[in-house]
Order: C-alpha cells, then structure tokens, then sequence
C-alpha cells in the first residue's frame, strides 16, 4: 500500500514540477524602462526628478553619485518598493510588482532573519515556490558560489558585516534573478570584505545576471561599471558607457565629482 | 518581625517535609497559570501581530483597547465570567463553574490583552527594520506575520513572561469562578487570601515566599532556555 502512495506523491511531485518549470520560464524582464519618474517623500522637494532611461541587457551599470544623489530611491522605485508620484517603470513591459519574480535587491543595510545563513537562503527560496526537495541542493550551490560554505550553519546576526553582506547577496541570487539591484554594497566595509563583495558581484556577472548596483565610490564604479549613470540631486545627467564617462564627462558637477572635488 | 522568622521556618519546613498538600496546591497553581498563559499566547500573539501588520477599519481602536485592557480589574472579570458560568448564565450548561477550567478561561481573559499589547509594539517595531527586505523577498500576509513573530521570539518572550506574572499573582478573578474548594480549586493565591482572614499570618506569609520562589524559578528557566537559544539563533 505505501509503496503505491509514494508512487502517487511522486506523481504529484513530478506535476507539481512541470507547473513550477512553466512558471520559471523567465518572461525577459529588460529593457527596464522609467518614463518621467518623479517621487517626492509627503509634501517636500521633490527628490528624485523626472528621470527618464532605458537600460537594456548588458552587463553592469553603475548609479554614481553624492550621497543624497536619489541612487538608493531610484533603485527602490525599480524595485516597486516605493511608488513615483508621476511617471511609471516598467519591467519588459510589467509592473515592478508583477515582474518581481526575476528581479532581486540587497539592500545596503540588509536584514537577515535569525535564523542560520544558510536557513536565510532557504527562506528566500521557499518564498519564490521552490519545492523542498531541490531547495537543500540550491542552498549548498549558493553558499558554494559564495565562499560562504564554512559558515553555513552560524547564526546570521552573528557574522562579520562583509560576511552579512554577501549572505544577503547570496540569498539574492540564489533565486536565479535576471537582474541583480545592490544598493551600495560595500558601503562601510573594509578593503578585504570589499574585494571579496566585488569579486562575488563579478561572478555573478558572469553567470549571466544583469547588474544594476549604486555607488559613490569612483573606484569601484571604474572596477565594476560597464555603463554609469550620473545623478545629482535627483536628476540623471549622465547615462554613458563606462570609459566615455571617466575620460569625457559632459556635466560640470560629473567632472567636479570625478575630479574629487565636493559637488552639490 | 517575629511573623517573617516564623514564616521562613514554617515554609522551610513545608518544603523540606514535600507536604501533600502544599504539593498539590503548587501543582495545581501551575497548571492553571501555565495553561492559562499557553491559551493567552496562541490569541495574543497572533492578535497583537496582526494589529500591529494588517490594515483595517477601527484598527487603533482596537491597539488602544488592548492597552487598556492590559488593565482589567480580576474582580470584574471573575464576576462576570461567574454570571456567565452559573447555572442561569448563558454558559451555565458547561457546568465549569468552580471547576480549574474556570480559573483557567479567567486567567486566560487576563493576560491575552496583556500579551496581545506587548506583541503588537514588539512586531511593529521590528517591521520597521523588516519591512522592505521582507517586500524584496516577497514574503506578505501570513507568511510575513509568521516570520516577524519567530524573529521576534526573543523580545516576545518577555511578553509571554508578563503574562505570567500576572497570571501566578492573580487572586480575585480565580477566587470567584474557583471558589477556592480545598482538593479542587485551590491553589497558591486563595490559599493565602484564607490564611490571612484566618490570622494564620505566618502560615500565609510562608505560602507568599514558596509562591515568589517559584516564580523566580518559572522566569529563570525561561530565560536560561532564551540565552540557549540566543547562543545558537540570534
């Protein structure tokens, strides 16, 4: 009698697989398209204004900036996290919410939940629908990826920040994102926990994920960027191949901040 | 302050020899107020967390009832949870008047506001911490409430501990629905409300140590249960 309910289970799992492979047929998500956004917090300024881009498959962009640029609204409103007060952004064509399935954000502060670093990526996999069965082995390959492995069953509030932060990366992409948002992702981090962030940031890369990630480090936008995007107080005044920005900014303030000098 | 050395011998005493009686009343103390603090938890902690999470009409009303309701007199529960449970009451056919079940429900009306209260301040000062990440992960409704009230099990512990307090040192509501029937009903509180009416103020100031003693003991393990835990899943 079991062994004819385990058949049936396997039945239903195998289903149950086929409907989850239908609905992870990824729907391309770019060209992310933002007409005319404008948001502003309550009655006050506007804070980010009338932004209007089209970024379309390719590698990494980078949002550069002072801080108080509107880089981490700007992702946020990608993100359907926030609402513009005008204009809209759309995901090929969907709704930042409907197109939430295929695209993932870390936060620059990231919370991770009380539970093991590897228990995080579980979490976020159980949410995006995946079966119990293939999360175990996701969860393994993400850690992998990740250099996380040796720590996989501490406490996650207990790691380092740099370790924090590349859990919550790792719980990003584990759920096999087209397009990865990092809000400055090694802001107040050292050296070596910023070359390991980076050096992750380029796998994923690699591994064919779209990035789109904030900075305000020079630096770090000539290592990782292939496009930036300049913003200055809520407006975009730059959107330029990588090179071209750094050798030939157009704006005055992109020149001032390229330059080091203090812009605002 | 010959009461108090008398009070200590005499409680002493009563614990040393295992006394029959002093055993079944503590038993029976803790019965009632573990199992009314286990029904109070599984309403208070979801109630206070949807109030602090969901959106709906009258909803600060309800977050300012149970504030204030964290308040209730014992005396006017037990009195009208007694009107309810006598046998002309609505509730009269149950027939749990003066029964444990009775203290149970009434303590158990006691602290859910309590529990309820402090959950909803704890969930929603942690949303504000987990609201977005927990948006960019897709977790909403249910789901979020769930993981909100595990990652806050720390904090919503020592919810879970008030109402405990309340519910061990709670006399008057029990009092009424129990009637503090020797074998039955009567536990530490009632036992030493008598005592005092019978001038026994040794005997009920003994009963008043063993009763702080063993709510120390309560809060105890379930702090050193909480440090474990925190050790390996904070």
């Amino acid at each position: 009698m079991s062994h004819i309910v385990t058949i049936a289970n396997q039945r239903k799992d195998n289903f149950a697989d086929d409907a989850i492979a239908k609905a992870r047929t990824p729907s391309p998500v770019l060209p992310l398209v933002a007409r005319d956004v404008c948001y502003r917090a309550g009655d006050g300024e506007p804070l980010i204004r009338n932004i209007s881009l089209v970024l379309q498959s390719g590698p990494c962009t980078v949002l550069l900036g002072p801080n108080g640029a509107g880089k981490s609204l700007l992702l946020r409103l990608c993100h359907g996290l926030i609402k513009p007060n005008q204009g809209a952004i759309r995901w090929g064509g969907q709704s930042p919410a409907r197109a939430h399935r295929w695209v993932a954000m870390v936060f620059q502060k990231p919370v991770l939940l009380r539970r093991s670093a590897a228990a995080n990526i579980d979490y976020a996999l159980a949410l995006k629908g995946i079966p119990r069965r293939s999360r175990k082995l996701r969860v393994e390959e993400a850690l992998t990826r990740a250099a996380l492995a040796a720590i996989a069953n501490r406490p996650a509030r207990a790691l380092s920040g740099g370790e924090q932060q590349r859990v919550a990366i790792a719980r990003a992409w584990a759920t096999q994102p087209q397009v990865l948002l990092l809000d400055e992702p090694t802001a107040n981090l050292d050296p070596i926990a910023t070359y390991r962030i980076e050096t992750l940031i380029q796998t994923i890369r690699e591994a064919g994920t779209r990035i789109i990630m904030s900075t305000h480090d020079l630096n770090q936008a000539r290592r990782l960027g292939d496009e930036v995007l300049f913003l200055h107080q809520g407006r975009l005044l730059e959107h330029t191949p990588a090179e071209e920005f750094f050798a030939h900014p157009q704006s005055a303030q992109a020149a001032a901040f390229i330059d080091g000098k203090l812009v605002y | 302050m010959s009461e108090f050395y008398s009070a200590l011998t005499t409680s002493t005493r009563l614990i040393v020899n295992f006394d029959p009686d002093l055993t079944e009343i503590v038993l029976l103390s803790l019965k009632v107020s573990l199992t009314a603090v286990a029904l109070a938890a599984a309403i208070g902690l979801p109630l206070g967390a949807a109030v602090a999470l969901f959106r709906f009409p009258g909803r600060g009303l309800v977050a300012a009832l149970l504030n204030a309701f964290m308040g209730l007199p014992p005396v006017v529960v037990g009195l009208a949870l007694y009107l309810a449970l006598s046998r002309s009451g609505p509730l009269g056919a149950l027939g749990l008047l003066f029964t444990p079940a009775a203290m149970i429900i009434a303590q158990s009306i006691l602290i859910t506001p309590i529990i309820a209260a402090l959950t909803r301040q704890t969930i929603a000062d942690l949303n504000e911490e987990y609201d977005e990440q927990l948006q960019a992960l897709g977790a909403r409704g249910l789901r979020k409430m769930c993981t909100l009230l595990w990652d806050g099990r720390f904090s919503l512990l020592t919810a879970i501990l008030a109402g405990f307090g309340r519910a061990s040192a709670e006399v008057g509501a029990i009092l009424i629905v129990g009637g503090n029937i020797n074998h039955v009903t009567r536990v530490m509180t009632t036992s030493i409300a008598l005592e005092t009416s019978r001038g026994n103020l040794s005997l009920a100031l003994a009963l008043g140590l063993i009763l702080i003693a063993l709510s120390i003991s309560v809060n105890a393990a379930a702090m050193a249960v909480r440090d474990v835990a925190y050790r390996y899943y904070r």
